[in-house]
């Protein structure tokens, strides 16, 4: 391969980031206020459906994306009202939200299955887009892809540097504290779960409107990507640069997965294609082993400088989730 | 309004009518006629002896798959990687048939090893995804579902490299057994084995009795209901936890292990069928109860099977069954929220 193939290639590797990126951001803002929503993986082939129906019928990207986030906030909504209104397990309702988006995108979707519908096109910004190798990377892109760049900024810039991302953290690590000095948590809480199920909602119609065009049903390959989003939620540690690393990280492992195929015969496609996942299991080890009991216990016993070391390295990988995840709030 | 058996029944049935009405909703939004979709379904399931007797077949992994289940929801772990455990309980089985089916044995005797093969297997699934949260301090959902795609990866690679077919290797699985090595069909059927059918009443009868008579079933309680006061009062928590998935994992294997040997004859891509998800998905109808499992995933397994002639005799998918099955459970943790709200808020009038 020449360099400027190569260049291209990166340059897809970012923009097949992009719904992950999208997807990663709704989930983190959603937990980071306490609420875990499993049904991701469903939610997103049925907005990827939904969205390229609109699409479809409308002639219209735009009333796509809508729909998209629209479908995002909605399943969301479920989620928040069966957890926080009706206090039933979010894992429940989200797995089985999971499930039953899935199954809903495949029995509606299968009349639209195939078609040739409008998608975005891509928007080279001008003289950008002349830088040699960074230009071909980066500013040869679809809309939606700078949009996913900037958008880590700002939910970086919203959780650590603005007042109300404060309170957001503050309502999914101590609810009652935030309580306390004047927050409305399960208002917010429904506010942020719905926001960030709009945002994670994009993904759908960034893969049918552009990533992977059209919709084919079970073999849009889309089926998993739900689960891995929520993966490198944790990986990301709930912390948006880091999200966007892991999700970089995953679109180049399945990049490199296809590019290696043709020098390992003897390994099947679909083998190299779910390589990221046992990564993905070491590093939610590694994300999580700081926290286990025994880990604490057998490092008090190591000589002082030895233990000082590895805590450190234990600290810089690990990451703790939301004190309040997935507990509900009552006032009492 | 009184807690009763009276109101929950009120309740389920509600599930059940508020699910109908919104499947309704979606066959007239794909512009289907609802009547004929619920009739082929039922016809499908219930039309004649030949698929009944399918219904059967479906629902002795279902059940299994189930019963499983319910040791794991009993400790509060949610075993969502009990897909890959019935995977690597009919890799196992596959491999331990391989091995054997040159070997002159009695079929029965290889069968029964073949089963065993995939108990070991789906255990060690299993353990592996429960190492990972004991020890890690991985989240069992996340850790099984990790787990879930490396054994789907295993699997492809098993049947794409060592164990293809002789010339060209395919996603329609591995070459077949020897009929030989059938699990032995029932007379007067063409896919009904009954010794599967014993393998899954015997397995819901066991979980229900280990749950609810024996010391380690109230242990098990003990730990799901409260970890930290079960392990103040002395209970090794990590050691009950573990169990559970070890006994969960056995149950997926012989799930594999049916799917091997009784259903499809050899090893194929998509063994599992997604009979553990939907096990979890009766788990959570039954209100994670024993008694009433095996009912409900009898009428799961009736649903699917009923739903496959749709895509022929009306051109719907067959997810319809998955949507129907969805909007229940969905319906019924409403239906239960919303009960427990009007129970406590008639509490604090009275």
């Amino acid at each position: 391969m020449n360099n400027s193939a190569l260049f291209v290639s990166l340059g897809g590797v970012l923009a097949s980031a992009a719904p992950v990126l999208f997807a990663v951001i709704g989930e983190t803002i959603s937990e980071r206020a306490g609420v875990l929503n499993l049904s991701m993986n469903g939610m997103i082939l049925l907005s990827a459906m939904g969205s390229f129906a609109v699409a479809l019928s409308t002639g219209s990207v735009v009333l796509g994306f809508l729909a998209g986030a629209l479908i995002g906030a909605l399943v969301s909504l479920v989620v928040v009202f069966a957890s926080l209104t009706l206090l039933q397990s979010q894992v429940a309702v989200g797995f089985v939200l999971a499930l039953l988006c899935r199954d809903l995108s495949y029995f509606l979707g299968s009349p639209i299955m195939g078609q040739v519908g409008p998608r975005i096109s891509q928007l080279p910004i001008p003289g950008l887009e002349q830088i040699p190798v960074l230009g071909t990377i980066l500013f040869r892109q679809d809309m939606m892809t700078y949009l996913s760049f900037i958008l880590v900024i700002l939910a970086w810039f919203f959780i650590f540097k603005t007042r109300p991302g404060l309170t957001l953290r503050g309502i999914g690590e101590r609810p009652a504290a935030a309580f306390v000095r004047g927050a409305n948590v399960n208002r917010l809480r429904y506010l942020y779960a719905v926001l960030g199920g709009a945002i994670a909602g994009l993904a759908g119609p960034i893969y049918s409107l552009s990533v992977k065009a059209g919709w084919k049903g079970t073999i849009s390959g889309l089926d998993g990507i739900g689960w891995i989003v929520l993966s490198i939620t944790i990986f990301g540690g709930w912390k948006p640069f880091r999200a966007a690393f892991g999700a970089y990280l995953f679109a180049f492992l399945q990049w490199l997965g296809l590019v290696l195929q043709p020098s390992l015969p003897s390994v099947p496609s679909q083998v190299l294609q779910v390589a990221p996942f046992p990564l993905m299991i070491l590093t939610l080890l590694f994300v999580n082993i700081g926290n286990a009991e025994w880990v604490e216990r057998s490092l008090a016993r190591l000589p002082e400088n030895v233990r000082r070391d590895i805590a450190k390295v234990l600290r810089a990988m690990n990451a703790t989730p939301p004190a309040a995840l997935g507990v509900p709030f009552e006032k009492e | 309004m009184r807690d009763s058996r009276a109101t929950r029944l009120l309740f389920k049935v509600g599930a059940i009518l508020f699910a109908l009405i919104v499947t309704t909703g979606v066959l007239f939004l794909a512009k289907a006629q609802p009547f004929a979709a619920y009739k082929y379904i039922t016809l499908g399931a219930l039309g004649s002896w030949d698929v009944v007797t399918n219904v059967f077949v479906s629902w002795v992994p279902l059940l299994l798959a189930t019963s499983g289940l319910l040791v794991t929801f009993t400790v509060g772990l949610w075993n969502i990687g009990i897909e890959g455990q019935i995977t690597l309980g009919a890799i196992f089985t596959t491999w331990a048939m391989r091995l054997l089916e040159h070997s002159g044995w009695n079929p029965t005797l290889i069968l029964m090893l073949a089963v065993l093969a995939g108990m070991l297997g789906g255990a060690l699934w299993a353990m592996l995804a429960g190492a990972l949260k004991t020890f890690g301090g991985v989240n069992e959902i996340f850790g099984g579902l990790g787990l879930n795609f490396v054994a789907t990866a295993l699997n492809i690679w098993l049947i794409f490299g060592p164990w293809k077919r002789p010339g060209v290797a395919s996603m329609s699985g591995t070459i077949p057994f020897d009929r030989s090595l059938w699990m032995p069909i029932a007379q007067g059927s063409s896919r009904l084995t009954p010794a599967t059918l014993v393998m899954a009443i015997v397995g819901i009868l066991v979980v229900y009795a280990m749950i609810e008579g024996t010391y380690f079933g109230l242990r098990l309680k003990a730990v799901g209901k409260n970890a930290r006061s079960a392990h103040i009062l002395g209970i090794p928590t990590w050691q009950y936890m573990m169990s559970s998935f070890a006994v969960c994992g056995i149950f997926a294997g012989v799930a594999g292990a049916v799917q091997v040997t009784a259903v499809y004859h050899r090893l194929i891509p998509s063994i599992s069928s997604g009979y553990g998800y939907l096990g979890l998905m009766v788990a959570m109808l039954v209100g994670y109860r024993a008694s009433l499992a095996a009912p409900v995933a009898l009428f799961f397994a009736a649903l699917n099977v009923g739903s496959i002639q749709l895509p022929i005799v009306l051109k719907l998918d067959s997810s319809l069954a998955g949507v129907l099955q969805g909007t229940l459970v969905l319906f019924v943790v409403l239906g239960q929220g919303v009960r427990s709200r009007i129970l406590k808020k008639t509490k604090v009038k009275s």
